[in-house]
């Protein structure tokens, strides 16, 4: 019985170990992110990092504000491109699609999401720059080099399909069938029903997949990387060269690592995606909480 | 007789809008799968796979393999999913309502989603702080950690969902039997959520074998396989990053891009299979 008691206190205290070191890590992170940052915001004033566009290290120019614009402008165009799409994608395989192509489709959804970003940015590499170098920009009367703003949207919304598609195919799945029967026993047509009740049912979710969408694209970094072109200047075209947030730190940690200065700039721009990350989260919990409450399922 | 004749018209144009979204959809997957796979296979060859890269003169085209990577990829991948998922195990456990309150654990799985939500960079510089903090360079165990810190995330929260199924009335079982709380959530809790506990280290295994920025700056990279801890490390990922933009080093790049497809396929294919054939040992 001892030796019992004693196996049990020890495994109980390995867990809450565990569980304390994921807890401490998550306000480790935070704070050292803080802390390291805490040297560039002494001689510079939030304002000022936040709000100028100038990103000159040698000169001791911080202006984050291009690259926040730049993320923006990603982040937005992949969103705007991929949220139409996953979501008629996913009503799609849910309510038209015959069972049996749905048994194919959700592996192959499921292998798109798992495919390493830095594979996704090679692809862009080999096919989209020089798509959009000769197809897109020409189109749209831009001379491009290819490596653009654009093309690191359009490779972000391919990664993102995924992830809503899945999420919303399950919040689509957990509706009670009633609901639908009810809709469709009125005559109203499928349609009809995925607009008014699929929908509106789902929407909590729904915004909760979107805001996991953005998070991804958000924060991607070598796919980004690759393809985007690395200039931190205000952009003038999207079929010119950017640079997200995300991909600066990858991109200038290597060549500013031994000046404390530079590296504390690096380090705000890394809490400033934290932060983001955790308010969007916190969004995405509040909503769905609510809708808990509401829904009941 | 109009007003249904717009309702079906209507029903049709979102029929072909979402037709063709599954369209795009799968064409983008397809256009991916296909230029690794052909690109991938032609670069392909027995050389590629046993040998380190020569270090040729400048301007010369570089030659050899991508053992190197193939070898440091498994280095740290392996390592780091096996630590993880025995901590991630640990606290996937101590979630339940058996052991904390459904606030805290609340509380937990929330940071949880957010750290599996947080760009992998993050995890990449935090270890690299740490690393430079304690006068370390760069190495395979350096990358190994920061791994291992952004698959924990990921593997508990799976685990969880899993652990989360698990009916009262078999822990309950357990608990009038006289088994400790710590027995029940090892033997028969962890038993029972089988299939998703692996599916959660395999899923795991996918996302850190695939990683780039996370080991980007914390396990380095060198031609040479690594032959002990504190050694650099290429991996797949980073041989692809490092070599993309030079025509040259392109093939090589899509090599390792082809192997790194294969080994998240076979990932994914086992966890599939695994997950179905362990679900018939499991109580309904």
């Amino acid at each position: 019985m001892n030796k019992r008691k004693l196996r049990d206190f020890i495994g109980t205290k390995l867990m809450l170990m565990g569980t304390l070191f994921i807890s401490v890590l998550f306000f480790l992170i935070l704070i050292l992110l803080l802390f390291r940052s805490s040297l560039v915001l002494e001689s510079h004033s939030i304002t000022d990092v936040l709000f100028s566009s100038i990103w000159n290290p040698d000169a001791g120019d911080f202006g984050l504000a291009a690259v926040i614009i730049d993320t923006i402008l990603v982040t937005g165009i992949a969103l705007v491109i991929a949220i139409p799409i996953s979501l008629l994608s996913a009503i799609y395989i849910v309510e038209y699609a015959p069972l049996r192509i749905r048994r194919i489709i959700r592996p192959f959804v499921d292998v798109l999401a798992g495919v390493p970003s830095v594979v996704y940015g090679l692809c862009a590499f080999i096919f989209l720059v020089p798509f959009v170098r000769d197809v897109v920009a020409p189109w749209f009367g831009a001379q491009s080099t290819g490596l653009s703003i654009f093309t690191a949207s359009l490779i972000l919304s391919v990664m993102v399909f995924p992830i809503i598609i899945s999420l919303c195919i399950e919040s689509f799945d957990a509706i009670p069938i009633a609901l639908k029967e009810a809709s469709l026993s009125v005559g109203a047509t499928k349609w009809e029903t995925v607009k008014k009740v699929v929908l509106r049912a789902s929407a909590p979710s729904v915004i909760a997949a979107i805001l996991l969408g953005f998070g991804r694209a958000f924060g991607e970094t070598i796919a980004v990387n690759m393809v985007i072109g690395g200039m931190p200047r205000l952009p003038s075209s999207l079929f010119n060269p950017g640079e997200t947030l995300a991909s600066l730190i990858a991109s200038k940690y290597g060549e500013l690592m031994s000046i404390p200065i530079y590296e504390s700039a690096l380090m705000l721009v890394a809490l400033i995606l934290f932060i983001v990350v955790l308010l969007f989260y916190l969004l995405g919990f509040l909503i769905l909480r609510r809708a808990k409450k509401r829904w009941n399922y | 007789m109009e007003l249904l004749n717009r309702r079906t018209l209507e029903e049709n144009l979102f029929k072909i809008l979402m037709f063709a979204s599954l369209c795009i959809v799968l064409g983008s997957l397809v256009i991916i799968f296909g230029l690794v796979v052909i690109n991938g296979a032609s670069s392909l060859n027995i050389e590629m796979l046993t040998q380190t890269p020569t270090i040729s003169s400048p301007g010369a085209p570089p030659g050899g393999g991508i053992l190197n990577a193939i070898v440091g990829s498994l280095l740290l991948a392996l390592p780091a999913t096996g630590i993880a998922s025995l901590i991630s195990i640990g606290i996937a456990l101590f979630l339940q309502t058996d052991f904390l309150s459904p606030r805290v654990s609340n509380a937990i799985r929330f940071m949880l989603d957010v750290l599996w939500g947080i760009p992998s960079i993050i995890y990449g510089i935090f270890c690299l702080m740490i690393m430079i903090y304690l006068g370390m360079s760069s190495s395979v165990l350096v990358g190994m950690i920061a791994l291992t810190m952004l698959e924990i995330p990921i593997i508990t929260r799976c685990m969880d969902e899993a652990i989360k199924m698990v009916p009262i009335g078999l822990k309950e079982g357990s608990y009038s039997l006289g088994s400790t709380k710590f027995e029940t959530a090892v033997r028969v809790v962890r038993r029972q959520a089988f299939p998703g506990i692996l599916a959660g280290m395999l899923l795991g295994l996918g996302r850190g074998i695939g990683d780039a920025a996370s080991i980007l700056f914390t396990a380095g990279f060198s031609n040479r396989i690594p032959t002990s801890l504190f050694d650099a490390t290429a991996s797949l990922p980073t041989m692809i990053y490092n070599l993309y933009s030079t025509p040259l080093g392109q093939s090589k790049a899509f090599a390792a891009a082809f192997i790194l497809l294969i080994i998240v396929l076979i990932v994914s294919v086992l966890s599939r299979l695994l997950t179905r054939r362990l679900k018939k040992h499991i109580i309904k």
